[in-house]
Parts: C-alpha cells; structure tokens; sequence
C-alpha cells in the first residue's frame, strides 16, 4: 500500500482540488483524477519534503477559527489607519525582532503565512543561526507587547501541533 | 426587487474595483522605488481578479472563474519572479 | 441578466458580501497610495486579499449556487490558492525590499553589520 500511494494525504488533496476544478463526480473525473493523484504523490517521491509529525489534531480548527477572529479583527484596525490617520503623529511603524523556540519548518511556515496574512503585521526575515524573526508592524505601540502577543497568541498554539 | 439590489451592487462593486484598479496604477507610476511598482503591480493583478469574479456575477455565468483563477496564477507567478529579480538580480541561477 | 431570478433572501447578503469586498479592496488600494513609506504601504494591500477575496467568493458561492440549485464550489479553488501563496509573495517581496536597504545603508531598517537584538529607536 506504501509502495503504491506514497503519500496517501497528498494524493487525496490533489483528487479533491481536481473534482473542485471539474465540478462533477462522473467516473470519468473521477478516474483522470485519481491517474492525477496517483502521478503526483509518485512525483513528489523525488523531491522528499522534511518529514512532519503532527500531534492534538484537534486544536487546529480553534486555531483556524483565531485566525479568522484576528484576520477580521486586525483589518477593521488596518482600514481605520488608512480611512481616518488623524493623529498621524502618534502612530509608529517599525520593526520587531522575535526571538522563537520554534523549529519544525512546517511550524515556522505557518508562523509566516498567519502573521503576514494578518493585516498590520509582515514577517521579512528568519535568522536560522540566531532563530530570530524580524517583523514590520504597522502600528507599533510598544515592542514588548508584540514580543508577547506573537510568542503566546501563535508560537505556542503552533508549538502544541507541530513539535 | 432582487434584480434591481443586486444590479446596483454589482455595479457599486465594480466602480470601487475599477477605482482601487485606479489608486494602485498611480502608485505603480510614482514609485518611487521599484519594491513600490512591484507592490503595486501585485494589487493591481489582485483587483482585476476580484473584478473578474463580479462580472461572472453579474452576468450569471461561471466561465468568468477560469480567467480569474489563470489571473491569480499569473499574479503568484509573476510578483515572485519580480522580488526574486530584485534581490538578486537575477530571475533564474 | 438572470439575476432577477434570485430570491430576496440571497440578494441581500450576497449584496452585502459584494459591497463589503469591493470596499476593502479600494480601502487596501487608496492606503497603497496614501501611506507614507514603502514598509508601511506593504500592509495596506493585506485588507484586499485576505477579507476582500474571502467575501467576494463567499458571494459568488451563493449566488451561483442559489441560481444553479447545486453547490457551486469551484470559487474554493481560489481562496485555498490565494491563501498558500499571498504570504508567499508579501514575505518576498519584503525580504527584498528590506536586503536592497540594507545594502544602501537606507537609516530605515535595522542595520546589518553590527547585529542587534533591540529594534531600531
């Protein structure tokens, strides 16, 4: 079985974005799919991804359901900046660097896309040796708070699935 | 009724589409550096997929999903290349 | 048009949905032009592309799906795909920007040479 579907989970996915794109399940997208499928984990054997081991499964929808609350959240405060700057004086923008105990890469990319898919805060660069990250924040009231925000909001819940 | 809300929504959509289509060209003229173009570029390409999408809508007819998802692609693709050209350069080692 | 063949009930909030979407996306676009620096400018396009998209495909779900009386739901294609490389192309493209500073010694980002762990005042 191992033998014949490398990847079984990537193998569904691509099915499942195939019959997406089709729109129907006739046995005939349903068979190109599953040649599709099938040809594409086999691919993916020639470029092994890190190994990932995923553990409590069942935080992720909470984690889902944070992101969506902070992605609503911070685009009202976004669009707030930009509609009324009133006291452009007292807001400041700047950079952050992090230090993280994370290190799965798959952790750390998740990292990435929840903090730059947020409005308000991008990620622009990790430091492998010192495993620091540096951040631009648009509105920037004090470092520490977003030090913490990052590290207890994110790099925890992240830590529980990933590590 | 319905026709008449949604056919002044679509529309109201569209204008505020073509609008921010607007501001992201002019900032892709002033720069003023090239990151800024690029930035603009990308937004530009962001908004013409959200504005393919109200005209599928608007004209009840799903073949309008295909182009906006070849716009996405071509977006991805297209702002990778130019930041990647910017840090280094070059586009391919 | 075959809107007119829509109920009331998923006018209004695919309406809604539209309006809502359209207006973030010309919020991100006049912030693009109103901010003042380019580390700045690059949060403006994010209202866009992650609540913008997200409510302009939600309407053109329903819409197509009230119309159609079957799912549609091929417009999840596109929000899986920009959710994957949106992040993608704002962290390179900031990375960039910041390695292009960097390099001219711009006073806006943090200096490379001597590395420090406190963020620039």
């Amino acid at each position: 079985m191992a033998r014949l579907i490398p990847y079984p989970l990537f193998a569904l996915a691509l099915l499942a974005l195939w019959l997406l794109l089709a729109g129907s399940l006739t046995p005939g997208t349903l068979l190109l799919g599953g040649a599709l499928a099938l040809g594409g984990s086999w691919a993916l054997v020639a470029l092994p991804p890190p190994e990932a081991r995923l553990h409590r499964l069942g935080a992720v929808p909470g984690l889902l359901w944070m992101v969506l609350v902070e992605v609503v959240r911070s685009n009202h405060a976004v669009a707030k900046i930009i509609l009324w700057p009133g006291q452009a004086g007292t807001r400041r923008s700047g950079f952050v660097r992090i230090p993280l105990d994370m290190r799965s890469p798959y952790g750390l990319a998740a990292l990435a896309c929840i903090l730059t898919a947020t409005p308000g805060t991008v990620w622009v660069e990790y430091d492998r040796a010192e495993s620091t990250v540096l951040l631009h924040v648009l509105d920037l009231v004090d470092e520490e708070t977003w030090v913490r925000t990052v590290k207890d909001n994110w790099e925890r819940r992240l830590m529980a699935i990933f590590e | 009724m319905s026709a008449a809300l949604l056919g002044w929504s679509v529309f109201l959509a569209q204008l505020m589409l073509v609008a921010a289509m607007g501001c992201a060209a002019v900032r892709m003229l002033r720069g003023p550096r090239a990151q800024d173009r690029v930035l603009a570029l990308d937004t530009i390409y962001v908004n013409a997929m959200l504005l393919l999408l109200v005209f599928g809508i608007r004209t009840g007819s799903t073949h309008y999903f295909e182009a906006a998802l070849i716009i996405a692609l071509l977006g991805f693709v297209a702002t990778s290349a130019l930041a990647k050209f910017l840090m280094r350069g070059e586009v391919i080692e | 048009m075959q809107a007119a063949e829509l109920p009331l009930w998923a006018a209004v909030p695919v309406s809604v949905l539209l309006l809502l979407g359209a207006g973030l996306a010309l919020v991100g676009s006049v912030g693009l032009l109103r901010l003042r620096s380019f580390y700045d400018r690059i949060h403006a396009p994010t209202l866009g592309t992650t609540l913008g998209i997200g409510s302009i495909l939600l309407a053109s779900m329903l819409f197509f799906s009230v119309l159609q009386t079957r799912l549609v739901l091929h417009e999840v294609l596109i929000g899986i795909f920009m959710v994957v490389t949106t992040p993608v192309t704002f962290i390179l493209l900031s990375r960039a920007a910041f390695y292009r500073d960097q390099q001219e010694g711009n006073p806006e980002v943090p200096a490379l040479p001597p590395r420090q762990d406190a963020p620039e005042p």
